[in-house]
This record gives structure tokens, C-alpha cells and sequence, in this order.
């Protein structure tokens, strides 16, 4: 075997007419991540992602650090949603440790899993909005999701990077009165978000841009193991909370949006429906938590996980989001392996792109609810 | 288990105390802890059942060569030798319908001298099995001076069974320095190109200063 070169060294061979444009890193439009496409005329013939500018060896670091230290760090790769990407791990952890969570910290643990959902949704919709040419779809989420931050706030102390979750529950219980003020914020932007049909998902210029581009059939989706919106958009009923719940899920009401098309209107259409569904979980984990309790389990001084590995997962904005743990018994864990959404989704990348009209990629890659910091870990 | 501090002061006491500083007092005076929240183990006796009868079809097909490491609700995991990879995997996908890989990780175990893939596979297709993790697990040889895609570290890939590995087992190249015979696109996806270090998840590749 002749040693290869590296990709971006080896010569290739092209077709004249074919050119070849990177878009990234720098630019905005494709996040902290590049993608080669190369086009003939107006046409994507390939997409060649090229991931990991972002990457941090979040895995690697946690070996070195044990189950409570590797708490606030392992949230980092989305800042946004950083309940949801630690709670397989708490989960894990707990498991491992043998710890069985009070009730009431399940219940805080869900209502701030779907602050965050929305919270990081909403960050997601202004940058969709703004990359199709719409800046009130900026404006509007971007101010928005302030009342949700203002909640966690008050509940964590952090605006983003809450490190609230531990394992045997929550760090710390709920403010006085959190529980009329959330629901008053709750239902201020549930109103708030409805008015976004309106101007966004109704309006006809979206409707235009993103029907029928970047199709992915329900085969297809299930063949790429393809998660979250991306999924449920192409005809999938599949939630982890539904499937496989988690803490109190099993407990709450709410459905799963599964919408038929498969294109990139659907695919943005999910996480805006899956926000009103957030609205109502919170309802009714609200109406349902017990008032007063304990909200976490009191840990030994460097606690260890038995000899056992656990794969848990749970659904976060982007979707499936799985957490490997191995352990040997030590303070540290011997292996974390996170399987995050972003990462699953990348495959869809090239599959969608190829085909597609070069104007069309904002709305395609975008649609895919893609965030490159969590690819990359 | 170690709930026990925590219990025994809220019997105690039942207005809301503030959080106890983490002093660590062992008392351990009410050692067996009831559960505070009763909540009904429900399902428990007949879950494992089901994955029970999914471990004994992949062990009447394949008998001795592969290992069941365990099973657990929701969770089974099959130990595999790296010859037989491929077989399992077929039969994973044709006769028990997973469908689609979760995640592929890799594990370095430098005292033993190998590296440990794990696959995570699920379903998509198949209602009844949403909520099952199916985890194969098979390990290569490890070299103490790696020339990733070069030396002995090899595996079968699974691209050709499960497309979704695709991306995951480059990232499980890159990191632990497994190659995967068979695998189109055997490229660097997160590292740098230049990259000239070990790989990097393996253990013996330290973290400045620590």
C-alpha cells in the first residue's frame, strides 16, 4: 500500500466543468465546520463535510476527572441545551452509582430539560430565519427565549451553562414562588410562539424556499439513522421520551409531531410544534410535582461506579442523545462516549445536498437542526 | 446507600432545611433504606424475558462464538469475536430487525493489549423493538507504537450492513487508530490533517499536566 496523502493534499482528477467551493470554516452560513461542495453550473454534485474545528476531546477529558468535576465541562459542546447533554450522563452516573432520585428533582429535571429544548430551539430558529433572508425570525425568537433564560436563571443561578443536573438529582431546589412565575412565563410564550405561523411558517416566500427541497424518504431516514426533527419529519413516530422514558416522562402528557414529507419545510416545521408540546409537559409537570421534598441524594465524598458499562440516552433539542459510560471502579470513569444528534445527522449532509440547487443549501443544511459544536464534542 | 445520611435528617426534622454542607457523617444507623417514594417496580419480572428470548436466538444461531455479557432491561450486550463481526451483524439486521446504529465507540484497554468496539445498534422499524439497545461488542489487537490503517489494528467494517456506521467509524479510526477493512471513506474526519501523534482517546496518550 503506497502511503495515501492526506485529503486536502491529494490531487484529483476533476471534470472542467465542475468547480469545487469551500464554505467554511469562517463563514457564518455553515457554522464552526467546513463543507467542500463541489458544483456543475448551479448544482451540488457533492458535499463533502469536514467537520471538527470545534473539537474539544471532551471524551478524552472526562477520564481525567471524576463524576462530579466532569459535570460543568461536559455541557460545553451545546451551551444552549446544557440539561439535556448531561442528563444521559447523570442518568448513567446514577445507574453505575446505584442511586434512586427523589421525586420531586425528577420533576425539576423535566421541567428544566424543556426550558432548555426551547431555549435551544428557539436559538436555532433565529439562525434559520436569518439564513433564509428573514430578520424578523431573528429578532423575534431572539428576544423571545429570554423569558425561558430568565427562568433558568432563577432556578440555576446561570444564564446559559447551567450545570444544574447531578447525579441523585438537582444541585439546588426552586426559588420561592418559581412555580407562578414560570407558569406565567410558560403560557406568555406559548402565546408568543403561535404568533410565529403567522409571520414565518404560513408566510409564502418561506413556504417557496424550503417545500420540496432536500426530500429524505422514510427509508432513507431510517437507513442514515437519522434522530430528532430529522426523523419525525420523514415519517417516523419515534421519541425517545415515548419510547424509552426517562424520569417522570411516562407520567406526563404530551404527543410526538411526526409530519409525512420529508423536506426541509417539515424538517423546520418539528422543533417549532415540538416547542408548543414542550409548553404543555411543563404544564403538567408543574401541576403534578410534589410540593416540597428533597431534590437530591446526598453522594459519598468521591463516589465509584460499580465494574459495569451503561448506554442510556435520552431526547434532547437535536435528538437522540446517547451517553456511553465505562467503569472501573474508580473515582474517574474509565470511558465516556457521547452519541449526540448532531453527530447522527451529519450523514444526511452529503445524501441531501447532492442534487440540490446551490441556493437551496442554506435552507437544506440548516433545516437539519444542526449544531457543529456538538458534532464535533 | 448512600441516602442514608440524608433520610435520617429529613425524619428528623420536616420543615425545609437548607442544604446540608457536604460533611461527611458516617452513621450508619438506619442502614436499610425504604425507598422514599414508593414507586411500583412495574414491568421489572417480565422485561428481561423479552430480552432474554433476543440473546438466546443470536446464541442458538452463532452457539459458541459469541459471549452474552449481559441483559439487562432494555439493554443486552453480546461479546464477538472480530471474525464473526460481520455474520452477527447480518443476522442482527435480517432476522431480528435493528436497523440502524446509535453509536460506535471505541475503548482502549492497554493491559489486556486490545482495543473494544462497541456498537450501539436500535430500531427504527420494528414497534416492539423501540425501546431495546442491542450492543455488540468485538476487539482488536493493540499495538504499542501505532501506524493507524498500517499495523495489526484492524476490524471488519460494518458500513456494507449498517450504512450509519459510516461517520462513526471514521471517528473511531481517527481516535484509537482501528482501521476498518472494507470501509469506503477510511479518512480523518474530526483530527487535523496533519495530525502526527498517537491517537489521541488512547490511553497512553496523556493530557498536559495531568
Amino acid at each position: 500500500m503506497t502511503a495515501e496523502l492526506p485529503p486536502g493534499l491529494a490531487l484529483q482528477k476533476v471534470d472542467e466543468r465542475i468547480m469545487t467551493l469551500n464554505v467554511g470554516p469562517q463563514h457564518p452560513g455553515s457554522g464552526h465546520m467546513r463543507l467542500i461542495v463541489q458544483i456543475d453550473g448551479d448544482y451540488i454534485v457533492a458535499c463533502d463535510p469536514d467537520p471538527g474545528y470545534v473539537h474539544r476531546g471532551e471524551e478524552k477529558m472526562a477520564e481525567y476527572r471524576n463524576y462530579i468535576t466532569n459535570i460543568p465541562h461536559l455541557e460545553r459542546p451545546v451551551i444552549h441545551d446544557s440539561c439535556n447533554i448531561l442528563y444521559p450522563y447523570v442518568l448513567g452516573a446514577e445507574d453505575l452509582m446505584g442511586i434512586e432520585v427523589p421525586e420531586r428533582a425528577k420533576y425539576i429535571r423535566v421541567i428544566a430539560s424543556e426550558l432548555n429544548r426551547c431555549i435551544y430551539t428557539m436559538y436555532w430558529l433565529a439562525i434559520y430565519g436569518i439564513f433564509l433572508g428573514h430578520s424578523t425570525m431573528f429578532m423575534w425568537p431572539a428576544g423571545d427565549r429570554e423569558f425561558l433564560i430568565d427562568l433558568m436563571e432563577k432556578m440555576s443561578g446561570a444564564r446559559v451553562t447551567h450545570a444544574h443536573f447531578v447525579p441523585g438529582g438537582v444541585r439546588n431546589d426552586l426559588p420561592a414562588n418559581f412555580e407562578d412565575v414560570c407558569l406565567r412565563q410558560v403560557n406568555y410564550f406559548e402565546k408568543r410562539i403561535k404568533e410565529y405561523a403567522a409571520v414565518f411558517y404560513d408566510n409564502p416566500i418561506l413556504i417557496s424556499r424550503t417545500e420540496g427541497t432536500g426530500i429524505l424518504s422514510r427509508q432513507d431516514a431510517i437507513r442514515l439513522g437519522t434522530t430528532g426533527s430529522v426523523l419525525r419529519a420523514s415519517g417516523v413516530d419515534y421519541d425517545v421520551r415515548k419510547k424509552e422514558p426517562y424520569d417522570v416522562y411516562d407520567e406526563l402528557d404530551f404527543d410526538v409531531n411526526v409530519l409525512k414529507e420529508g423536506d426541509s419545510y417539515a424538517r423546520s416545521k418539528i422543533p417549532w410544534l415540538d416547542m408548543l408540546e414542550s409548553c404543555r409537559i411543563i404544564r403538567h409537570a408543574l401541576q403534578k410535582m410534589p410540593k416540597s421534598g428533597s431534590v437530591r441524594v446526598k453522594l459519598k465524598p468521591n463516589p465509584k461506579g460499580a465494574l459495569d458499562s451503561v448506554y442510556k440516552r435520552v431526547e434532547s433539542g437535536r435528538g437522540a442523545l446517547g451517553c456511553y459510560i465505562v467503569s472501573d471502579k474508580k473515582p474517574e470513569p474509565y470511558r465516556v462516549k457521547l452519541s449526540v444528534g448532531s453527530f447522527r445527522n451529519l450523514i444526511a449532509i452529503p445524501y441531501l445536498l447532492k442534487g440540490e440547487k446551490l441556493g437551496n443549501m442554506p435552507s437544506v443544511y440548516w433545516s437539519l437542526n444542526y449544531w457543529p459544536v456538538e458534532a464535533d464534542r | 446507600m448512600s441516602s442514608d445520611s440524608e433520610n435520617s435528617e429529613e425524619k428528623s426534622t420536616s420543615k425545609p432545611t437548607p442544604k446540608p454542607a457536604a460533611k461527611p457523617t458516617p452513621k450508619p444507623a438506619a442502614k436499610p433504606t425504604p425507598k422514599p417514594a414508593a414507586k411500583p417496580v412495574k414491568k421489572e419480572p417480565e422485561l428481561p424475558e423479552f430480552e432474554k428470548g433476543l440473546a438466546d436466538k443470536i446464541v442458538e444461531k452463532f452457539a459458541e462464538k459469541t459471549q452474552i455479557a449481559f441483559v439487562k432491561p432494555n439493554r443486552v450486550r453480546i461479546n464477538v469475536k472480530r471474525e464473526d463481526i460481520h455474520d452477527v451483524a447480518e443476522f442482527v439486521r435480517d432476522v431480528l430487525n435493528f436497523d440502524h446504529a446509535e453509536s460506535v465507540s471505541g475503548v482502549d484497554f492497554p493491559t489486556e493489549k486490545e482495543i473494544e468496539v462497541v456498537y450501539h445498534l436500535g430500531s427504527y422499524s420494528d414497534p416492539s423493538l423501540s425501546e431495546q439497545i442491542l450492543t455488540i461488542a468485538t476487539r482488536a489487537q493493540r499495538e504499542d507504537n501505532p501506524l493507524p490503517g498500517h499495523d495489526a489494528t484492524k476490524l471488519p467494517s460494518l458500513r456494507d450492513v449498517f450504512y450509519s456506521v459510516e461517520f462513526h467509524e471514521r471517528e473511531v479510526f481517527e481516535m484509537l487508530g482501528v482501521y476498518f477493512d472494507g470501509h469506503p471513506d477510511n479518512r480523518r474526519l474530526l483530527l487535523p490533517e496533519d495530525w502526527a501523534d498517537l491517537p489521541p482517546l488512547r490511553k497512553d496518550f496523556a493530557i498536559k499536566g495531568r
